[in-house]
């Protein structure tokens, strides 16, 4: 029984991968540092990165996986769902000692898992580029803030990049605190403490652009005018916005009479 | 100071009518994409149009908005008996003038609400004067504003090619709406149009989206013509038209004017004008039947004759068109999944073009079961009919084709299946 904990990054993981291989021992658990509760019957192995490891580890990968497949190992870690380790693990596991490429092989559950927690971050990923909604600072920042069911912040920034390559923008998971900052120039990842509870849908008034209130409100007035009430489908309606995602979006919001 | 802030929230009001008015007159046309554009943000500007367009909201009848849809006005010279636009009609009228158009389309596509303008218009004094407009908002958002969001422009019948040539410099797609799927409906409905007035533009966009490719070729340089191509409506149920005609014209259209879509929309009851049949809700299942078998031509290799024919020209309501399909061919079946072709996969009811790809994959790996098939997404409900695994069945492959279709929609057993279900849900919608 080897119970493994790691520091909780991707680079922990390939780490920890390198380990397990150099001492033959196969993961019975892997666990994050501070949520780990020590096994009692079994060795406990607290892995430390090593930048050394986890490169020979991802380049080890690299001859033996697409860069699809690469991408969606990552996107399998930032799924966060419980057991993730161990189908990463299960995943690198059964490509090293394949001589065939496995990408393929969806017969084999842990394939077949990487490739369904890949589609469903992807999925978040497209909804975040979809939902988030900027409101405009009086400084003439876009701000919004994001609590994504899986970690895809560092996925859509490059997205909003390349769109937005004209005006400074800011979005911030208020879930995981922290965010993405782009100053016309670059990205950068930062720390911000924003009020935990802190509506996503409204900016304080003070620090809200003049014009701020005035399109939100036309956007809202062209939500409700494009409906076909005839054509009423609060099902299908749900099934592509879920309610949990509601907060973010301007025109879900009360109508506020003028 | 106090009269100013008057000033402003009187012309906030006005552009709030405008907007809900031409917002409104717009809907109808069901076209959202936003996709296949290839304009990249190079210029350092606003925006992006390449690959995947993004439904950024959706209406509460469930459908995608993509890009803020509005006539520049709604008065229309015309008086077709479907439209709710037409002269006769008693609505209000309004007019955006091209720097409000500009103006909205900027700010809300900078908040993340839009991936573009998609603008139409009513045929105000001629088409020329209509079309001049439409294209001077769309070259005002590409040089002033560096806007390299998609656009989507309508080409207005009978406007001259030199203003649909200056539409495709700035527009990612253009589109003429052909409306009524046969010259007698147009005649009979929109007297004042002919086809000939709305082929004539499809027409020549698609001569000028060839020369523009032939050109690219030589030229790197070269500027581009419409590259998200074009597209049409055809309103189902405003007329006689049964789908067999229907699917002819649209497979017709994808191939001689090599349309990228053709929209349909279930006519919805908005006049009470006597050349129109009476309904009282729009036909959405016909719809989405129509959208199935259309999609059966564009990505599973199904040609018009094999989904419905003169001997059966209307698509079953009840069932799918595939699964139609596959009940009226049972010598196709069943298929063997580990062996078939990727074709024939395809053509097996529950399988869609995902699962179609896995099995394909996954079947070099090992001999596929049919757990492998439930985990891949296959529904084998409706699949486990017309497959085999390494030879076994899930079913006996015997059964009448109409006994399967009754097993298929009212399940196996007293209990009522989830596909009923679901249809008569969309029945409640309607009614």
């Amino acid at each position: 029984m080897h119970f493994y904990t790691y520091d909780g990054t991707f680079e922990g993981l390939l780490t920890l991968v390198f380990e397990a291989y150099e001492r033959k021992a196969w993961p019975t658990s892997i666990a994050q540092e501070h949520l780990a509760q020590p096994g009692m019957f079994g060795e406990n192995i607290a892995v430390v990165t090593e930048e050394q490891k986890t490169a020979r580890v991802w380049q080890g990968l690299q001859k033996k996986l697409s860069i699809n497949a690469q991408q969606a190992l990552y996107h399998t870690y930032l799924w966060e769902q419980p057991g993730f380790e161990q189908i990463i693990f299960d995943y690198i596991r059964l490509a090293f000692s394949s001589e065939q490429n496995i990408e393929g092989n969806y017969a084999a559950p842990c394939v077949l898992q990487v490739q369904q927690a890949a589609k469903q971050v992807h999925r978040e990923k497209h909804r975040m580029e979809a939902f988030v909604r900027f409101q405009k600072t009086a400084d003439g920042l876009y701000f919004a803030t994001i609590s994504p069911d899986f970690n895809v912040l560092p996925l859509i920034v490059r997205h909003f990049e390349r769109r937005y390559a004209d005006q400074r923008w800011a979005i911030y998971d208020t879930n995981r605190r922290y965010g993405a900052y782009y100053d016309l120039r670059q990205v950068s990842l930062v720390n911000l403490d924003l009020p935990p509870h802190q509506r996503p849908t409204s900016l304080a008034p003070e620090v809200k652009d003049a014009d701020e209130d005035v399109y939100q409100q036309l956007w809202q007035v062209y939500f409700d005018n494009v409906n076909i009430p005839e054509r009423r489908n609060p099902k299908l309606h749900l099934r592509h916005i879920p309610r949990r995602y509601w907060k973010y979006l301007s025109e879900k919001q009360p109508r506020q009479l003028r | 100071m106090s009269l100013k802030v008057q000033d402003v929230r009187v012309m906030e009001s006005r552009l709030i009518e405008k907007l809900s008015i031409l917002a409104d007159a717009a809907k109808y046309d069901v076209s959202c994409s936003s996709s296949g554009g290839k304009r990249k943000n190079e210029n350092k500007g606003l925006g992006n149009a390449e690959g995947m367009g993004i439904c950024h909201s959706y209406t509460e009848d469930g459908r995608c908005v993509s890009l803020l849809k509005i006539l520049l006005t709604n008065h229309c010279i015309y008086d077709c008996a479907y439209c709710v636009t037409r002269r006769s009609n008693d609505v209000k009228r309004a007019a955006f003038t091209v720097q409000e158009v500009v103006d909205l389309t900027i700010n809300f596509y900078r908040r993340n609400y839009i991936e573009g303008l998609f603008l139409s218009s009513g045929i105000f004094k001629n088409a020329d004067y209509t079309m001049e407009r439409l294209v001077r908002v769309a070259k005002k958002l590409r040089q002033e504003h560096k806007f390299n969001g998609c656009i989507h422009l309508k080409t207005i019948p009978g406007a001259s090619e030199e203003l649909i040539k200056e539409a495709g410099l700035y527009a990612d797609r253009l589109s003429v709406n052909i409306e009524l799927p046969s010259e007698m409906s147009l005649q009979q409905l929109a007297p004042e149009k002919n086809y000939k007035e709305v082929l004539e533009p499809m027409g020549s966009i698609k001569q000028q989206l060839v020369q523009a490719k032939e050109e690219k070729k030589l030229f790197k340089s070269a500027p581009g013509f419409a590259p998200a191509g074009q597209s049409t409506q055809l309103i189902v149920g405003a007329s006689a038209e049964n789908d067999h005609q229907i699917l002819q014209l649209s497979s017709q259209l994808y191939k001689d004017f090599s349309l990228k879509r053709v929209y349909y929309s279930g006519y919805v009851p908005i006049s009470s004008d006597n050349r129109l049949p009476i309904i009282t809700e729009p036909p959405i299942i016909r719809e989405n039947r129509i959208y199935q078998a259309d999609w059966l031509m564009r990505f599973y290799g199904f040609d018009a004759k094999e989904i419905v024919d003169e001997q059966h020209p209307h698509l079953d309501l009840e069932i799918d068109p595939k699964l139609g399909w596959a009940l009226r061919n049972r010598h196709a079946f069943p298929v063997e999944v580990n062996t078939a072709d990727y074709e024939l996969i395809l053509r097996v009811p529950g399988i869609g073009i995902k699962s179609a790809q896995k099995i394909v994959s996954a079947r070099r790996f090992t001999q596929l079961s049919f757990e492998h098939l439930r985990q891949m997404g296959v529904v084998l409900k409706r699949a486990k009919y017309f497959i085999t695994c390494q030879t076994k069945s899930l079913q006996r492959q015997d059964f009448e084709s109409e006994l399967i279709r009754r097993k298929i929609l009212f399940g196996e057993g007293s209990v009522r299946s989830a596909l009923l279900t679901q249809q008569l849900d969309l029945f409640k919608q309607v009614g």
